[in-house]
């Protein structure tokens, strides 16, 4: 930010200060205006009586619909981080591999993933299980939602593992090489943990990817937070029930992010690749 | 070989049935108007983050933080369940197009955050030297931003750009929680009605989101390689 502020505008003399202040003011207002009116015209709606809220703080709602619908969010979230790590990292190397059929089969794979919505697998994984019957029934969303993502942040992690490796020094393989190492040594005691250590804040904010995307298990009946909150809410206290999901996820995500932020300062000084992504990603995107 | 006719003989009366492209075209017109309108909306937050003046950057920041953060599947269960039945805020009388507008209302304010962050980058490629230029020149704030550092910021801002584009066009299959005739609410009707070729079913709808985003991704890499701003 602070680097921002002195590209666009020099340090402001008493003119300058006097317009940004009314400006500030005007602002000000403005905001202040447009949620005055918003929460006017939901008052006038009776949305903001105090019994539609209040549920939202007695045990019963958290014991019953909050917190098992967050332990199915985290579940969910947690297995399809743990695999599609591993299918990233198998597919990230395979795209460095020497042998040209296996840098373009996974090349294709991890194109292919990207490419297709998360929820159009997610759609074509629940109702397959649920054809083939190799899992349990009732685990069926389950295992959709964790398939898809992993499939598909899978093959993102992947491209951050290749990227990552590009990303580094030439001089690291040269290195390698000088001392002795093949290709592939050099790639596995050198480049890889390097790399490793620098995709790792963008890592995080794959993670943070995984945990939204989960909540598009909701449409395939996967019970988690936002499906149970929805169920809660078609009683009558939608706009609650959604806005309590929504401050939960933007809590969780939030303090996710500001984990990656920290981490990326922290471990620029343990690899010599760039820890700190362009400040939106130029290879893969985080939507 | 017979059962392999059959098969696709079965498929081909399932593609008949069903209007494949019909469904598509939907999710391109959800993405061309969502993509225009958070263009919009993200150049407008990316011009108050950048701002001089506290409450706009204070605005856009929170703006982006809570939109980034939350879940889109919520956003467009809120358009739906909150807006149109619980508010009654209709956009157009119209029942069914109601609710495709709502869906790009959805899909707009979630990716206008990562527009402007991604313009935000963009502006961050802007050498320090264009603004002092402009600010020499005796330009203030909104003529440096409109005539010198936007311009550049778009330039560079068209990679990433290109990525939010591709994750929106992916996104519009949320629409289908909008109940709007988009591609994965065709897919899951179709497997449902014909399970006997859930595979090539997928395939199809799979290819043809490949069909869509790749050549978005082969024209922004193209562009933005184009348009980058020797230095």
């Amino acid at each position: 930010m602070k680097i921002q502020q002195s590209v666009l505008f020099d340090a402001p003399g008493p003119k300058a200060q006097r317009r940004i202040l009314a400006t500030n003011v005007l602002g000000v207002i403005l905001f202040l205006g447009a949620a005055a009116f918003v929460l006017k015209g939901l008052n006038d709606q009776g949305q903001l009586e105090a019994e539609l809220w209040t549920p939202f703080l007695t045990a019963d709602v958290w014991q019953f619909t909050i917190l098992p619908g967050l332990m199915n969010t985290f579940k969910a979230a947690a297995a399809a981080i743990v695999t599609s790590v591993i299918f990233g990292l198998l597919f990230g190397v395979g795209r460095l591999a020497a042998n040209r059929a296996v840098r373009w089969i996974c090349g294709i794979i991890v194109e292919f993933f990207r490419a297709v919505p998360v929820l159009l697998m997610m759609i074509f994984f629940w109702l397959l299980l649920g054809r083939l019957q190799i899992v349990e029934p009732a685990d069926t969303p389950f295992f959709a939602v964790v398939l898809a993502l992993t499939l598909y942040n899978g093959s993102v992690i992947a491209e951050l593992v290749r990227s990552g490796v590009y990303g580094l020094p030439k001089g690291q393989r040269e290195a390698g090489m000088a001392i002795g190492m093949t290709r592939g040594q050099s790639l596995r005691s050198i480049e890889l943990p390097q790399a490793l250590v620098a995709m790792l804040p963008s890592l995080i904010s794959q993670f943070v990817v995984i945990l939204k995307d989960s909540a598009l298990g909701s449409i395939i009946t996967y019970s988690e937070l936002l499906r149970a909150m929805q169920i809660y809410g078609s009683a009558g206290p939608i706009l609650q029930a959604l806005t309590v999901a929504a401050v939960l996820f933007i809590i969780i995500n939030f303090a996710l992010s500001w984990v990656a932020q920290k981490l990326s300062g922290l471990l620029s000084s343990r690899t010599s690749g760039k820890t700190r992504p362009a400040s939106a990603p130029t290879l893969v995107a985080k939507v | 070989m017979d059962s392999l006719t059959e098969y696709f003989q079965s498929y081909l009366t399932a593609l008949e049935t069903y209007n494949v492209v019909g469904a598509l075209w939907v999710n391109i017109q959800l993405t061309f108007w969502s993509a225009l309108c958070s263009l919009v909306l993200g150049t407008v937050l990316a011009l108050m983050r950048i701002s001089p003046v506290p409450s706009f950057r204070w605005a856009g920041t929170a703006y982006v933080n809570i939109f980034r953060n939350t879940p889109l599947t919520i956003i467009m269960v809120f358009c739906i369940l909150v807006a149109i039945f619980q508010l009654q805020l209709n956009l157009s009388s119209d029942f069914n197009f109601n609710f495709f507008l709502w869906a790009i209302v959805g899909l707009s304010v979630y990716h206008a955050a990562f527009v402007c962050e991604s313009i935000r980058s963009g502006v961050n490629t802007v050498p320090l030297g264009q603004a002092e230029a402009a600010r020499a020149i005796g330009l203030s704030f909104l003529p440096a931003a409109r005539l010198v550092i936007l311009p550049q910021a778009f330039r560079g801002a068209v990679a990433p750009l290109g990525n939010t584009l591709i994750a929106l066009t992916k996104n519009t299959t949320v629409a289908t929680v909008a109940s709007v005739p988009e591609a994965a609410g065709l897919m899951k009707t179709m497997i449902e009605f014909r399970p006997d070729v859930i595979m090539a079913i997928f395939a199809t709808f799979a290819l043809g989101f490949v069909i869509i985003v790749i050549p978005i991704g082969l024209v922004t890499t193209w562009l933005s390689n184009k348009l980058a701003v020797a230095r």
